[in-house]
């Protein structure tokens, strides 16, 4: 019986993940992550998922527990009070078994923290294939500094667009979402390791990338540091996740992840005109990856 | 326990009739709308009134305060602070922030922490121990004195300067610097928060110490620490979690603000200083402060559950010791609020582990309230109501808690709705629900007339479903991405934003109705009775009359 039930969550649980995967930007009514697009971002949505069906029984345990003694021992059913208050047996039972439940979710916690947390995870990788971008924070916008510290150096601001907005407008037939699309996108290639290396300049603000599962605060007088490799070309949305101020909710972060020679292409456009060549260059492009579908949504 | 607490009732009656006609045979008591007796008041049970009706009075406005933001996130684009709505009566974005950040402080400082330790702690804690007030009755005016000076100055922050052009502060309840520096806030709001925070963390200091010395020192006869009851205990160890926690609060604030005032350096990068000390500092007193809130109702809940399941609460040692290991344990974890900081990994893994083992003392207190209504004959009062719906809603954000303590997801979810999903579930569903259960629980004792069942019932069933209607699709926002603290988001949220509105209008109706209940049991006057609940009330404030004598147990009860 139990292991039929189970059977049954297990498929409502795929089905869910199944669905998932149509999904890209926030979804209208979504109740489930936004799709994972990178390794540990699977990951996170799978360790996720499992602990969130962990918590689904325990609060079904608790609540038929609840909805049992309301039936068998209210006043009706049960007149007469039974005057125990001590059980060893079942006071170690629920000590214990928390316990180990507790072990089997840090069994999945802890691989996970290092995987996110410990650059590529880990692997060995030359300075030279990393792409190393320099993330700035300010009230109220994204910089981002490419070649830093090279002849090649430039810097790429990146402001939100708004409809009406006679400098930054946001056009929707372009495919931009609002309060999510800016001038200038982060721009990365795919299938290789990305490291940012982040920091601010007035306040704290926070760089988070739902679809990768990741998020670091941006914090002057600190460099933290994010990496992340991008398996498939698109459009990426995340927002400020700290709060910075009057416009912290239009700060929003755009990062399209292209095919290596567009990236290329990209960079030495973005390098000679950093304010508009970069974005003419990008507006040239067909839309990449999955977000297309969902901006002819709308 | 409750042979020895029934032992005592016997007793204690006795004594109490004596008691009680010699406090009038002495002096008459002040009468009700003496300023004197209020302002100069020195008994425990009137400055316990003085907490509960303040935190009336701050919970309505955190309340409207939240009513704003629901309104504004109801659609996205601008609703209220867009400068012209309502003859742009609510200004800017930078105002939704000022209005976010009061209704954390005011809810957690003015409304939770006032009613749950001052209110009923003040009210109960001499009564259920026996004593005739509490240790230093002077020292009792003042703790409550200084929170309505304190409410002021927080009120007062809302319309003077902070950044330019602007009034208030918006920096959120966390109050992190820079942003609460003068980088982000220049103006004189912020110097008045901090003032602010320091009057009530002096009150909340005193009013601690007063409880540690009134339950070490002033039990009745017979009473062992051992014997004495829950809400005691919780209120004994939420003490001294005040006593140790506050302190770090004050030194926090205090060094904020010489850096903003004298050219201190201590959160300033320019100088040297590290913005993530500040929130080193904040999260050692902040995360105490959660286990503040929730353990009074916590200890609440005990006496309700034993009271209407007419059985003694199940592993009473258990309970209380639980409560200590959520004290201590509390103390050990506070970085998990800072998952994305930029923290060494190993550091984060100890404050993963540390934080997941706090829900094993918190799982052993859920299993054993329902161990306390299993064999037991449950009556469902309005009490009992509140206190069943805690235990489910605070289970349900309990293992939210457990998601979120695994920082591999944290860095997805933290500062987005799923975490404001979990604390309010804990907090505002879970300690606002204590307060009520509380309320209902010894409403005819603090007001000598009683409630009607029917109000009573309503307010719990709006409540109970407004409450998560607004919280609930919050879990499905926040794992959709939608950061915390947006005025204006993204149009694919709105769905759920939208509920949560909806929610929050039921929410509102319950509280209407709550007053309704209020006002009709002022006019109705229907006479309490010293014990309404029967044998299931087994504690000492049941053998006084309702409301209990000015001045209680001239005679010492005896706890055999």
């Amino acid at each position: 019986m139990l292991r039929k039930t189970l059977k049954v969550f297990a498929l409502g649980a795929a089905s869910l993940v199944a669905a998932g995967s149509a999904w890209a930007v926030p979804t209208p009514g979504g109740i489930d992550f936004q799709t994972p697009v990178t390794e540990t971002a699977k990951n996170v949505h799978a360790f996720h998922n499992e602990v969130l069906w962990i918590i689904t029984v325990i609060v079904a345990v608790v609540t038929a527990l609840l909805i049992w003694v309301m039936i068998r021992y209210n006043k009706r059913a049960n007149p007469v009070p039974k005057k125990f208050s001590h059980n060893t047996v079942v006071e170690i039972l629920w000590t214990v078994v928390p316990v180990l439940i507790l072990v089997w979710i840090a069994k999945g916690s802890f691989p996970l923290l290092y995987e996110q947390d410990v650059a590529f995870n880990g692997e060995q990788v030359a300075e030279a294939d990393v792409v190393d971008i320099k993330v700035y924070g300010n009230m109220w916008y994204w910089d981002y500094t490419y070649n830093q510290n090279t002849d090649k150096e430039f810097v790429v601001e990146s402001r939100i667009l708004k409809a009406g907005d006679p400098d930054r407008p946001l056009v929707t037939s372009r495919g931009d979402l609002a309060q999510l699309s800016t001038d200038n996108p982060m721009v990365v290639p795919v299938n290789r390791y990305v490291r940012l290396k982040i920091t601010a300049r007035d306040v704290i603000h926070s760089w988070a990338m739902p679809q990768f599962a990741l998020k670091v605060d941006a914090v002057p007088g600190r460099l933290n540091q994010l990496w992340f490799n991008v398996p498939v070309a698109g459009i990426y949305y995340g927002q400020c996740s700290e709060l910075c101020g009057k416009d912290h909710s239009n700060m929003p972060i755009e990062l399209w992840a292209l095919p290596q020679a567009q990236y290329d292409a990209w960079l030495a456009a973005a390098q000679a005109d950093p304010a508009k060549g970069g974005r003419e260059y990008l507006y040239s492009l067909p839309r990449p990856g999955a977000t297309t579908q969902v901006a002819s949504a709308h | 326990m409750s042979s020895d607490a029934k032992h005592a009732a016997d007793h204690g009656h006795g004594h109490d009739a004596h008691g009680h006609d010699h406090a009038h045979d002495d002096h008459h008591d002040p009468k009700w709308y003496s300023p004197a007796r209020w302002l100069f008041s020195t008994n425990h049970k009137d400055i316990g009134t003085l907490y509960l009706v303040f935190a009336m009075c701050a919970g309505v406005i955190g309340f409207v305060f939240s009513g704003f933001m629901r309104a504004e996130l109801a659609e996205p684009g601008l609703q209220l602070f867009n400068g012209t709505a309502f003859g742009g009566f609510f200004g800017t974005e930078h105002n939704y922030n000022v209005i976010t950040t009061m209704h954390g402080l005011i809810m957690i400082f003015f409304m939770v922490m006032p009613a749950l330790i001052g209110g009923f702690g003040n009210w109960f804690v001499p009564l259920m121990i026996g004593a005739p007030d509490m240790a230093m009755p002077r020292m009792n005016n003042i703790s409550f004195w200084l929170v309505p000076v304190s409410f002021f100055l927080l009120i007062l922050s809302m319309f003077v300067p902070g950044p330019a052009g602007n009034n208030g502060f918006g920096g959120g309840w966390v109050l992190y610097p820079p942003l609460s520096s003068t980088t982000g806030h220049p103006g004189l709001a912020m110097d008045l928060v901090i003032f602010s925070l320091h009057l009530a963390g002096m009150s909340s200091i005193l009013g601690a110490i007063n409880f540690i010395v009134t339950i070490l020192n002033m039990r009745a006869p017979g009473m062992t620490l051992h014997k004495m009851p829950l809400f005691a205990w919780s209120i004994l160890i939420t003490a001294f979690l005040l006593v140790l926690a506050l302190p770090v609060l004050a030194g926090a604030l205090t060094m904020l603000l010489t850096d903003r005032n004298f050219g201190s350096k201590f959160f300033e990068v320019s100088g040297g200083g590290d913005p993530i000390m500040f929130q080193h500092l904040f999260w050692f007193f902040g995360h105490p402060e959660v286990y503040i809130m929730i353990l009074p109702g916590f200890g609440i809940v005990s006496h309700v559950i034993s009271t209407f399941s007419r059985k003694p609460i199940f592993g009473y040692l258990g309970m209380a010791y639980a409560m200590v290991s959520i004290g201590f344990i509390g103390f050990l974890v506070w970085a998990h609020h800072m998952y994305t900081v930029g923290m060494d990994v190993n550091l984060k893994a100890y404050f993963v582990a540390a934080t997941m083992v706090i829900a094993v003392p918190t799982g052993i207190k859920i299993f054993s309230w329902i161990a306390t209504m299993w064999g037991g004959s449950i009556e469902f009062k309005v009490p009992m109501l509140w206190a069943i719906g805690f235990i489910f809603l605070f289970t349900v954000g309990g293992v939210t808690g457990v998601v979120l303590a695994n920082a591999g997801v944290d860095h997805f979810l933290h500062d987005t709705y799923y975490v404001v999903a979990h604390f309010h579930y804990v907090l505002s569903l879970g300690a606002v629900f204590t307060l009520f259960c509380g309320w209902y629980y010894w409403f005819e004792k603090m007001w000598g007339v009683k409630y009607n069942g029917f109000i009573g019932g309503l307010h719990f069933w709006l409540m109970f479903i407004g409450s998560n209607l607004i919280f609930f699709p919050q879990h499905f926002l926040g794992l959709q991405g939608m950061p915390r603290r947006y005025v204006d988001y993204a149009p694919q949220f709105r769905e759920w934003h939208h509920w949560s509105t909806i929610g929050y209008w039921v929410a509102a109706a319950a509280t209407i109705v709550f007053f309704i209940g209020l006002i009709e049991a002022v006019i109705r006057r229907r006479k309490a009775e010293a014990n309404p609940w029967g044998e299931g009330a087994t504690t000492l404030e049941w053998t006084l009359s309702s409301p209990p004598p000015f001045h209680q147990y001239n005679d010492l009860p005896r706890v055999k």
